[in-house]
């Protein structure tokens, strides 16, 4: 499966709030990380938790703890599915 | 099912959901058996002592462990299949300059297959909020306080991939064996709550 985003790259996650499950954790909602590592291909959970399988590319992205609460000087790494990612 | 009957509202929710599981064929109960059987009797602490001190005297186990975890578990007779599903393992190595720590902030992954149940602290509220933000300070509610030039990086296991701390070997544990070394580690050192 082709990968969006490589190792490096900037990207911003997604503000959207779903009504239904998702893997997307509040705090790191429309916040601007780095890529830096492959987390594989995996279902989507949101969609595995409708009970849809669509494996596709999840990252493993890195986030300051500034960027994300503003203060700090520790980092928060997640691994985020393809969906939840756009160019910064 | 094993037949010893808890009487607890939680165990009889259990066992309904288990029944109706079976009934609809989503479930096979003697694959659940035998999945139970591997978590209560091969699942253990003491199986993440053991990768922590072989990774501390073998440097080609440790070069492994950190690129595939996965891989690099049968070597000591261990794997991540004894779960319903074989996870990812991601194994963070801490360093004089950086320091790991592990969390779920939306419930509780943690590599119970591998590991055993996590500690209670581990699921709490409290545990999981504040340690994404206030990290430095969690630590410290924990007896464990880094230097302040320790650059903190926190996991938080949102997805499928489940994580384990490899600390940094002690001072003055030159001379010890490999099962030496593994009685020095503890399950907190795993998550990162602790130095070793």
């Amino acid at each position: 499966m082709s990968e969006r985003f490589r190792v490096g790259d900037r990207v911003r996650t997604s503000t959207v709030d779903p009504d239904h499950h998702t893997r997307l954790p509040n705090y790191v909602r429309g916040r601007v990380g780095t890529v830096v590592d492959s987390d594989g291909v995996q279902p989507l959970a949101d969609l595995r938790a409708q009970g849809v399988e669509r494996p596709q590319p999840v990252y493993v992205v890195r986030f300051t703890a500034r960027e994300l609460f503003g203060h700090g000087d520790h980092t928060v790494t997640l691994s985020l599915w393809e969906d939840y990612l756009s160019d910064e | 099912m094993s037949d010893d009957h808890d009487d607890s509202p939680i165990a009889a929710r259990v066992r309904e959901l288990e029944a109706v599981l079976e009934e609809k064929g989503l479930l096979d109960s003697a694959e659940l058996d035998r999945a139970l059987e591997a978590f209560a009797h091969k699942a253990t602490p003491a199986n993440g002592f053991r990768i922590v001190a072989r990774a501390w005297v073998d440097e080609e186990f440790k070069a492994r462990l950190l690129d595939d975890a996965n891989s690099a578990l049968p070597a000591i007779g261990l794997s991540m299949g004894g779960g319903l599903q074989v996870q990812r393992l991601r194994v963070v190595e801490n360093t004089e300059k950086v320091h790991n720590v592990i969390v779920c902030t939306l419930c509780s992954c943690y590599p119970i297959a591998l590991l055993g149940p996590s500690p209670t602290w581990y699921k709490s509220p409290a545990y999981r909020s504040k340690v994404v933000s206030h990290p430095r300070e969690v630590l410290k509610q924990f007896g464990f306080e880094l230097p302040d030039d320790t650059e903190i990086q926190v996991w938080d296991a949102n997805a499928e991939t489940r994580y384990m701390v490899l600390p940094r070997r002690p001072e003055g544990t030159e001379g010890l064996s490999e099962e030496e070394l593994a009685s020095k580690v503890t399950r907190n050192g795993l998550i990162g709550t602790a130095a070793v």
